[in-house]
């Protein structure tokens, strides 16, 4: 028989964990909900309380940019609630509730490689080092389906141009956060963590290239990235990867996680190509979110004015 | 022989709870960013589980010694071809638009979708010969052979199911194993009944259909 000590009973013993945290954060929810239906942000997820959505702290000063599509933009509860995250669930559903207690704060991102200056970043301090700009941009997922959100952030060069890289860095690589203990999908081996994705230099220095902190006018939720993501609107959204905390500079082409996984499904480039299908499905449409018919796929997710220089002479038929 | 009849009722009414549920979540506007995906892999994911439901009907009656449950076996695969059916309407028409050269070009093209689709049709001349009156006619042994056909339905449903996923085959390895474990009992069975010596053989003319 096993008799208990009194003195090892600590007080998280005496209120069962889950309980005590649950009343943590209703209270904090109450807080939240106070603050969203006194400012009014917080309408939105009234209307829909089945979905999980807080009211994340609003952004200021924020530029339009010239590069906006000025398609329909997709509601944020969608953006919000249906998420490829793998770090935390497989399930798209998933990562909304999964992600929510998920620490953003203190955040730094470590710049290394090929540069003349090395350094660990507050996430704060990048966050500041230009105006933020919003970006209404395309996503397309390869998995088939698409949708249009509001990002904010700077352009990508920003940081790289700070980083100073050497004329020998050809490729910059980016690596997501490894923490099982918050992200429950890295206990599993689907995919090797810690995640990583990489662009060539001149994709990275090239201006549709953002590094992303916001969108819909608020700080990044945690589910789609926060607190710092890359998004590159004319590549597949795997490309665009989420949480970071280390940016490399290297002269050969870094690995990708997705390639690693499969590499005859999922190259580095990984540019939206409606010619070039997955070896499984047809990449000629997409599902745009909350349409009912499919659309056609646009050739560079219809960045081909910016982008199509880029890989001019190249077969993108091999180099997919 | 009455609680029988009144425990079909329920079994083709709870055949009919994940389509209501379905039907209750789309008035509700509750299936998500992306209802058809949810629609799709809803009637999916029941056409497979209720063929595995059917194929767990005999092994489950020889261990139990209740052979009553054979009684349902037709009813529950049924439903299987009706979610089947479900899950191959919402492929032509919300994802491809009854565009038959683009339906055409995707069986042939992508392997997933061919060996769903061998799945689908396989069931087909099963649903036709379901009833009573085509046992009689093809005989129970002929129409026994015949329904063997759903062994190739089920593995070729997995194996659609495996082949579509991304990266995480977790849950369609759980339907393999399930379906594994199924298709085991029956060679086991089948293997044994090959060593040992041969039973006293039926009276003809007995078209009772009981083993499957």
């Amino acid at each position: 028989m096993l008799i208990k000590n009194s003195i090892d009973i600590r007080s998280s013993d005496i209120t069962p964990k889950d309980l005590y945290l649950s009343r943590r954060k209703f209270l904090a929810s109450v807080t939240v909900a106070g603050a969203a239906v006194m400012t009014g942000v917080g309408l939105r997820e009234l209307a829909s309380p089945s979905t999980v959505a807080e009211a994340n702290a609003k952004i200021d000063n924020v530029q339009k940019s010239r590069f906006s599509t000025t398609e329909k933009i997709t509601p944020y509860k969608d953006v919000t609630n249906y998420n490829n995250y793998y770090e935390f669930s497989t399930d798209k559903y998933g990562p909304a509730g999964l992600a929510k207690d998920f620490k953003t704060r203190p955040w730094t991102v470590t710049i290394d490689g090929l540069v003349k200056k090395k350094q660990v970043l507050d996430v704060d301090s990048i966050i500041k080092m230009a105006t933020p700009e919003e970006r209404i941009y395309r996503h397309r997922c390869v998995e088939g389906w698409s949708i249009v959100v509001p990002w904010i952030g700077l352009s990508l060069n920003e940081l790289i141009k700070k980083a100073e890289p050497l004329g020998k860095a050809k490729f910059v690589q980016f690596t997501t956060i490894h923490d099982p203990k918050q992200m429950p999908g890295q206990k599993g081996t689907v995919l090797e963590w810690p995640y990583v994705e990489g662009l060539r230099m001149d994709e990275a220095m090239h201006p549709l290239a953002l590094l992303c902190f916001g969108m819909y006018g608020e700080v990044l939720p945690n589910q789609d990235g926060a607190p710092l993501r890359i998004v590159v609107p004319w590549k597949y959204g795997f490309k665009s990867a989420k949480a970071i905390v280390k940016v490399s500079f290297k002269e050969e082409q870094p690995i990708n996680t997705w390639n690693l996984a499969a590499p005859n499904e999922y190259g580095f480039y990984s540019n939206v190509n409606p010619n070039v299908d997955h070896p499984r499905w047809s990449q000629a449409k997409e599902r745009r979110l909350g349409e009912f018919f499919k659309r056609p796929t646009l050739m560079f997710n219809g960045y081909g004015d910016q982008m199509a220089s880029l890989y001019n002479g190249m077969d993108l038929r091999k180099n997919f | 022989m009455k609680s029988i009849r009144l425990l079909k009722v329920v079994v083709f009414l709870a055949c009919f709870v994940p389509l209501a549920l379905l039907g209750l979540k789309a008035y509700n506007g509750a299936l998500g960013a992306n209802p058809i995906e949810v629609i799709t892999h809803a009637t999916g994911d029941w056409t497979l589980r209720l063929l595995l439901v059917t194929l767990a009907i005999t092994p489950l009656r020889k261990l139990t010694g209740q052979p009553w449950l054979i009684r349902f076996r037709r009813v529950i695969g049924l439903f299987a071809f009706f979610y089947g059916i479900l899950h191959f309407l919402t492929y032509i028409w919300l994802d491809k638009f009854f565009d038959l050269h683009e339906m055409v070009a995707d069986i042939a093209k992508r392997r997933f979708i061919t060996v769903g689709f061998t799945g689908f049709v396989l069931l087909i001349p099963l649903a036709i010969t379901s009833t009573s009156g085509w046992i009689r006619r093809l005989g129970g042994k002929r129409w026994q052979v015949l329904h063997r056909l759903i062994y190739f339905s089920a593995i070729a449903g997995v194996i659609h199911y495996l082949w579509l996923v991304k990266a995480d085959i977790r849950k369609p390895l759980e339907y393999a194993a399930v379906l594994a474990l199924l298709l085991g009992y029956r060679l086991v069975g089948s293997l044994s009944a090959m060593i040992a010596p041969k039973p006293i053989s039926f009276p003809p003319g007995r078209t009772e259909v009981s083993e499957g």
